[in-house]
């Protein structure tokens, strides 16, 4: 076995790929492995009708971290993200809901809608500022461990601290209500219409198994406005080529930095001697040595199939055995001939450039809810709809669309378990719950791929088809992310580190998690 | 009747400025932007194709035995070397070598060219012409002009023109029809992208327009106002007339003049031409060395954010441009002055352009330029940068 590498990063996710740019750029010879032949884990885009280009699982870019984008030059990558400006919700009496990109427009839209809520509107999107300018710094830092005694602990309580002392009492309060509370009756508190509250929290249930009157739901709201901090610095948006051109940005990056990409090589497992990782071995049973070994793949994977679980501390492999995946959403990609005439607002108007969100009321949301709650996919499901191509032409040959459809509620656990049959027909509700606000979606469709969850897992390896890595629940976020003292991206075997969406701070395409292992792997090699 | 002219495109684009964002340029009404925000007609000229209209550009059509010899007399570029189709981007200066501005000049046929520019030239285009066999008409009226740029404009003009556009090199224009309709296509811009620009008979004008939105829809093609050009054209390190320089036959003290060294244009300076307006002047200064040079500055993102976190405030980002004088310093020392400026959507960092003393141009060197956060003037590091900012290979392939 030939040392050639300082580190090697199992996986080649987006974070993944960061972290090994962030290795690779403080001089550690690095080697991403990857077990697909593309790169992006599911930050991918695949052709996958001919001509037409998906971004086939993760669909937008939210919060990527503006100092990774900095650190690793990733315009100059090929980064571009492009605006995606509005948000319509069709309604049940044929009317829709415009959220638009400047503020007179959508209070306007809104006053149509009830005055009392424009007004509620401006005053609750301050409230939420300040929320998000005392969370948001959390993205940025290891999570420190809040029963520790040590220096380096209680700093770091300080600091979060600092940030929410900065929130004054009555925002502070509000925080503990986002913290504790459903999205539902958060909105409640502010709002009166009522598709715009199922509008706003249908942000709060997506990637999680809770439908928007579950306690808990509320917090992720704030992810919303803590993309608008960052709305001037646009990272928030479009990727130009789909979400697997950032893979590929950061790649290329990587390799600027000296890093190795492998792509078709899955690892079997990690070598560990005496308590170290040493190395990992590959399927085709090539083994590759490096002290130090990186798992971006979710917690699941990372501590027992990649290591013997029987190595690691009974309480860690139990908290991993708790950890709640329970993938609760599909997708459909279409390819069409042309576009949607949406019957609440016809013609191909802005609004098809932006977010075409299925959430007409609150009711709808739960019901769906309720369906996956007794193991049945939404007989009329949330749906989160982009046509890529109306804001990036190349998606599709010219005067062609594709459209994504991210779709919830589609339990992993399905009554009966997911057959191709029970695949199609999900994809038919999907279709035919669309048809019911664009009656000629049918007609145009030239190509469809649908994914359940299980799909999901089976393509990309994510456990229960979680598209992030875990739930993203209040009780497995932060110091709890994966695992109660574990959440440091290190391992209690030495050199076996971890990052990606099942570690802090969670899922999107943020990167933030394979930068903070890499800085905590730099840190501990110094 | 109102103060301001409108162009041959206006009754197209006028009904498109959805919050009424209009601007004057050159005494024609002309939109900032046709959505309330220059995001998405930004967005286009990097991603798929801008559609601007840029008719109030003076253009002067000259032809006649000495047409070449009057444009070679006034411009510091080498006129005798302009091949017909062939298109320069060049300033031109008083007799001291001080900029009086900046445009092209087009070889449509053997005896003809065209003179674009950003200020009103007939005075000084017949006071040069004096002596000489040559007609100068004033066309800006007569010509509508539209300039098509990003990466997709290539692919909407093919399928519609007769004419291979994909051998037409960068200045360097055809005459050939578009839909039908003649039309004179130049690869010129002011973008820094592939791009076109599209001079047509004002009377087809509207024609025009119609054909392009049209053909252009599948491409992704945008009409897109000054707000997002101006984004485009810092980027792209081109300097403006009025706003990163004054024209030296409006520079109210000598100060405010500049040679083509001090605003980057040394290059479009011949060294082998003859008798030309500020040749003395401008050898001399070349011998010597400039005084000032203009150059680019990134801004750096810590120490611009630090201040307003400071108040607990995100960085403040213009999604526009800025165009206003603000003091560069080094070491303590003011050495210069930025002219415009703009948060880069595309490179995500703040760009200025900037006059700053000769010995401080070198690539690399730290500055410190001024902000102001909260009513306070601070300042942030900054870094001199090559222009331009941005450069995609596709601009010339």
């Amino acid at each position: 076995m030939s040392a050639r590498y300082d580190a090697i990063v199992i996986g080649g996710g987006h974070n993944g790929l960061v972290a090994a740019a962030y290795l690779a750029r403080a001089g550690r010879r690095t080697l991403v492995l990857e077990r697909r032949e593309v790169l992006g884990g599911a930050a991918v885009t695949e052709e996958i009708f001919p001509g037409f280009k998906f971004s086939v699982f993760s669909y937008v870019v939210s919060l990527l971290r503006p100092e990774i984008i900095r650190d690793l030059d990733l315009p100059r990558h090929g980064l571009q993200i492009l605006p995606l400006e509005s948000t319509i919700t069709p309604m049940d009496n044929g009317d829709y809901l415009g959220s638009w990109s400047d503020p007179d427009e959508s209070r306007e839209e809104l006053r149509r809608h009830s005055p009392r809520d424009a007004d509620a509107a401006a005053i609750f999107g301050r409230l939420m500022h300040h929320m998000a300018m005392a969370v948001r710094p959390i993205l940025s830092m290891v999570p420190p461990d809040p029963t520790s005694l040590s220096p380096r602990d209680l700093m770091g309580l300080l600091r979060v601290g600092g940030h929410f002392r900065s929130l004054g009492a009555e925002n502070f309060h509000a925080l503990h209500k986002l913290m504790t509370m459903s999205s539902a009756d958060y909105l409640d508190e502010w709002f009166e219409f009522d598709t715009l509250k199922a509008t706003k929290s249908a942000s709060g249930i997506i990637g999680t198994f809770l439908g928007p009157r579950s306690p808990g739901s509320a917090y992720v709201l704030l992810h919303h406005y803590m993309g608008e901090i960052d709305g001037a610095f646009r990272a928030w948006g479009f990727q130009k080529g789909g979400t697997g051109a950032i893979s590929g940005a950061i790649a290329s990056a990587a390799r600027a930095h000296g890093a190795e990409i492998r792509t078709g090589a899955a690892v079997e497992r990690v070598l560990v001697r005496e308590g170290r990782a040493t190395g990992v071995a590959l399927a085709n049973g090539e083994e590759i040595a490096a002290g130090i070994v990186v798992s971006g793949l979710d917690p699941r994977v990372t501590f027992t199939r990649l290591v013997e679980p029987k190595t690691l501390p009974a309480n860690l492999v139990e908290g991993v055995s708790r950890y709640k995946f329970r993938g609760s959403s599909g997708k459909v990609n279409l390819a069409l001939s042309g576009l949607p005439n949406f019957t609440c607002l016809p013609g191909a108007g802005p609004h098809l450039r932006g977010a075409i969100s299925i959430s007409p009321s609150v009711r709808y949301l739960e019901r769906a809810y309720d369906d996956a709650k007794y193991g049945e996919f939404s007989k009329n499901p949330y749906m989160d709809i982009v046509i890529p191509s109306m804001i990036d032409p190349g998606m599709a040959p010219p005067g062609k669309h594709v459209m994504s459809i991210f779709v919830q509620y589609a339990p992993y656990a399905l009554d009966g378990g997911w057959t191709d049959e029970r695949r199609e027909a999900f994809g038919d509700t999907v279709v035919k719950t669309l048809a019911c606000y664009a009656p000629n979606i049918e007609s145009l469709i030239l190509h469809r791929q649908v994914l359940t969850p299980m799909d999901i897992e089976r393509i990309t390896g994510l456990s229960e088809g979680n598209i992030f890595q875990g739930e993203l629940a209040l009780q497995q976020l932060f110091f709890l992310r994966p695992v109660p003292r574990w959440a440091r991206y290190h391992t209690p075997i030495r050199g076996y580190w971890q990052c990606g969406a099942g570690t802090h701070p969670g899922g999107g395409i943020m990167g933030a998690s394979g930068r903070l292992a890499a800085l905590e792997i730099l840190r501990a090699s110094r | 009747m109102s103060l301001l002219k409108s162009t041959p495109f206006h009754p197209r684009t006028a009904p498109l400025v959805r919050a009424q964002t209009w601007r004057r340029w050159s005494g024609f009404q002309m939109a900032s932007s046709y959505d309330p925000h220059p995001g998405r007609e930004y967005a286009a000229i990097r991603n798929a194709a801008a559609l601007f209209d840029v008719s109030p550009l003076h253009k002067y059509r000259i032809t006649g035995r000495d047409a070449a010899r009057l444009l070679d007399r006034m411009v510091t570029r080498d006129v005798t070397r302009l091949a017909v189709g062939q298109v320069y981007y060049t300033p031109w200066c008083d007799g001291a070598g001080k900029v009086i501005d900046d445009g092209t000049v087009s070889r449509l046929d053997e005896k003809t060219y065209r003179l674009t520019s950003a200020d009103s030239s007939l005075r000084w285009l017949h006071l040069n012409a004096r002596g000489m066999e040559v007609v100068i008409e004033d066309v800006s009226e007569r010509l509508g002009a539209l300039a098509l740029q990003g990466p997709l404009s290539r692919a909407i003009l093919e399928q519609m023109s007769p004419s291979d556009l994909r051998h037409l090199a960068y200045f360097r224009l055809i005459e050939t029809t578009v839909s039908g309709i003649p039309v004179t296509i130049s690869r010129t811009g002011y973008t820094g992208d592939l791009g076109y620009e599209l001079w047509v008979d004002a009377s087809r004008a509207v024609e025009l327009w119609d054909a392009l939105i049209e053909a252009g829809g599948p491409f992704g093609i945008v009409p897109a106002g000054v707000w997002a050009l101006d984004l485009a054209r810092i980027e792209a390190g081109l300097i403006m007339l009025d706003v990163d320089y004054f024209s030296s036959h409006h520079a109210l003290t000598e100060a405010r003049k500049s040679s083509p060294f001090e605003i980057n244009l040394g290059w479009a300076v011949s060294r082998g031409k003859g008798p030309y307006n500020g040749r003395q002047a401008l050898e001399a200064e070349r011998a010597r060395g400039p005084a000032w040079g203009f150059t680019g500055l990134e801004v750096d993102w810590e120490s611009f954010a630090r201040p307003f976190a400071e108040h607990h405030l995100p960085p403040q980002i213009p999604e526009v441009a800025w165009r206003s004088s603000v003091p560069v310093y080094r070491e303590g020392n003011a050495i210069g002055y930025a002219t415009s400026g703009c948060w880069s959507p595309l490179l995500k960092t703040s760009l200025a352009l900037a006059h700053l003393r000769a010995p401080h141009l070198a690539p690399g060197t730290r500055v410190k330029i001024e902000i102001t956060v909260e009513h306070r003037r601070r300042t942030a590091d900054a870094v001199v940068r090559k222009l331009p900012f941005f450069d995609p290979e596709r601009k010339k392939s």
